[in-house]
């Protein structure tokens, strides 16, 4: 078998556009690819088109230019592409009408598993995320909003998909339930290694959990930086950025610089 | 003679003409749900013809109902048998709450759970089944009461192309000028209505899924 660089990626976004239904350029010229295992994280703000690029991983949404490939390929079933990569929204997105042993056992329900090793799956899982085996009967508004979270990742995990997005999942979280759930998921990416796609608007989360942090703005890839070398860039967003949460050198400069100006 | 003391009298035909009544509405109903619902379901998917269908639905409604049997009166097949033109009627006016119903019902699920299927691999049809109809069922239940509960009004009018039902008292008591056969098609009517609207509401309460029920957990 050859082996080529592209083996390495598990998505590529190639010159990719999109031009959202009512006519807004959402996304141009992105050039961006997934390394296997990694953990990218998207971080811009509201309407920098994180989450746009996201889905077009999964293709809910189709460029209007430009090749998303997946683990090398363009095209393909659709069905399958999805049912072969997590996908995890903010507050779960879990089937309200499903307990939560049927919210995680959707796609292997609809894969057709034997009912054993589906109730095998779903015990295994409950455990991965750090939930006790009796919420496995309850419904989704029966739980917390970082319990629904744990459901989410459950379910997106289901299959053992090799890729996993996930669309600002721990945004709507108290400080403490989302510090305790980013942990997991970095002792989780540790075990699973993933290739995890992770939108966020948070700069600490992103420093935290990512391999490599693409910036977006305005429709556009800024830069992509290793964590470590994010708080030293000095690309203008990275350090609006960094200035905007108060880490890094950059905050205690700007203080100054704002004292000196005042 | 009295209107209760006209009834025990007549109860052979009382019960004749509520059982013939009910048919009417029964089967009006089953054919408005059986037609109603897929076109629900279309629109919600294809919002472009929403407006035609519900603009369609609409203006049935708005045909008085006694030229409605009237217009159908020529039509082959159906003019043979008054009955078969009478569920027609109260199928077409049926249409409306049950479309509007479904259609109100699917839109107003949860997008973001809607996507959340979608982005997991699951098909428009297991989408449609699993999700979006078991999630618009208690709204388009209620569709269907208000099909249900207009329906048994309504049929009283079929008797006035002979279709049976109630009506026949009433029409019979107008022509005679006599109240008490007025009331001894209204008041029953009128009860079939209030325990047609009972029964659904009971229904839709039974069907009314465990996860709705669930006391939510304090946030």
């Amino acid at each position: 078998m050859k082996s080529t660089a592209a083996d390495d990626f598990a998505i590529e976004f190639l010159d990719v556009s999109y031009i959202s239904p009512t006519g807004q350029q959402v996304l141009s010229g992105l050039n961006l690819e997934v390394r296997r295992g990694q953990t990218l994280v998207l971080l811009g703000r509201s309407g920098s088109g994180k989450t746009t690029t996201l889905k077009l991983v999964n293709r809910l949404l189709l460029p209007n230019g430009g090749e998303v490939r997946v683990n090398g390929l363009a095209s393909g079933d659709l069905i399958r592409l999805r049912r072969s990569i997590g996908y995890v929204i903010q507050d779960g997105g879990l089937f309200p009408h499903f307990t939560v042993e049927r919210n995680i056992a959707l796609v292997p329900t609809i894969e057709g598993w034997p009912e054993e090793r589906i109730r095998a799956r779903v015990r295994e899982l409950l455990q991965v995320v750090g939930l006790e085996a009796g919420m496995a009967s309850r419904y989704p508004r029966q739980l917390s909003g970082g319990q629904r979270q744990r459901v989410g990742v459950a379910r997106a995990l289901a299959a053992d998909p090799a890729i996993l997005l996930m669309d600002e999942p721990f945004a709507a979280l108290d400080p403490l339930t989302r510090d305790e759930l980013q942990r997991e998921f970095l002792a989780m990416q540790q075990q699973l290694k993933k290739t995890v796609v992770f939108v966020t608007h948070d700069l600490r989360e992103a420093l935290r959990l990512a391999s490599r942090i693409a910036l977006m703005e305005a429709g556009r890839l800024v830069t992509v930086l290793p964590p470590q070398d994010f708080l030293r860039s000095d690309d203008p967003w990275a350090s609006a950025y960094a200035r905007a949460y108060g880490v890094g050198p950059a905050s205690a400069a700007s203080r100054n610089e704002d004292r000196n100006t005042l | 003679m009295n209107f209760f003391h006209f009834i025990v009298q007549n109860r052979g035909q009382v019960l004749e003409l509520t059982l013939e009544h009910l048919w009417l509405v029964g089967v009006s109903t089953l054919l408005a749900v059986l037609v109603g619902i897929p076109l629900g379901i279309m629109i919600a998917r294809w919002p472009r013809w929403n407006k035609p269908v519900l603009a369609g639905a609409n203006i049935i409604q708005t045909i008085p109902s006694l030229a409605l049997f009237g217009f159908l009166l020529p039509l082959p097949w159906l003019g043979e048998r008054v009955d078969r033109l009478a569920i027609l009627a109260l199928t077409l006016y049926a249409l409306l709450p049950v479309i509007r119903n479904t259609y109100t019902g699917i839109r107003g699920v949860d997008p973001a759970v809607v996507e959340a299927g979608r982005g997991m691999g699951l098909t428009d049809l297991q989408l449609l089944s699993w999700v979006e109809l078991p999630l618009a069922l208690s709204v388009i239940l209620s569709g269907v009461r208000i099909a249900v509960v207009v329906s048994v009004g309504l049929a009283t009018i079929a008797a006035a192309i002979g279709a049976g039902g109630l009506g026949e008292f009433i029409f019979r008591g107008l022509a005679m000028v006599n109240n008490q056969l007025i009331l001894a098609g209204a008041v029953p009517a009128a009860i079939l209505a209030l325990l047609a609207d009972l029964s659904l509401g009971w229904l839709e309460r039974r069907l009314q899924p465990q996860w709705r029920m669930m006391t939510k957990n304090e946030e």
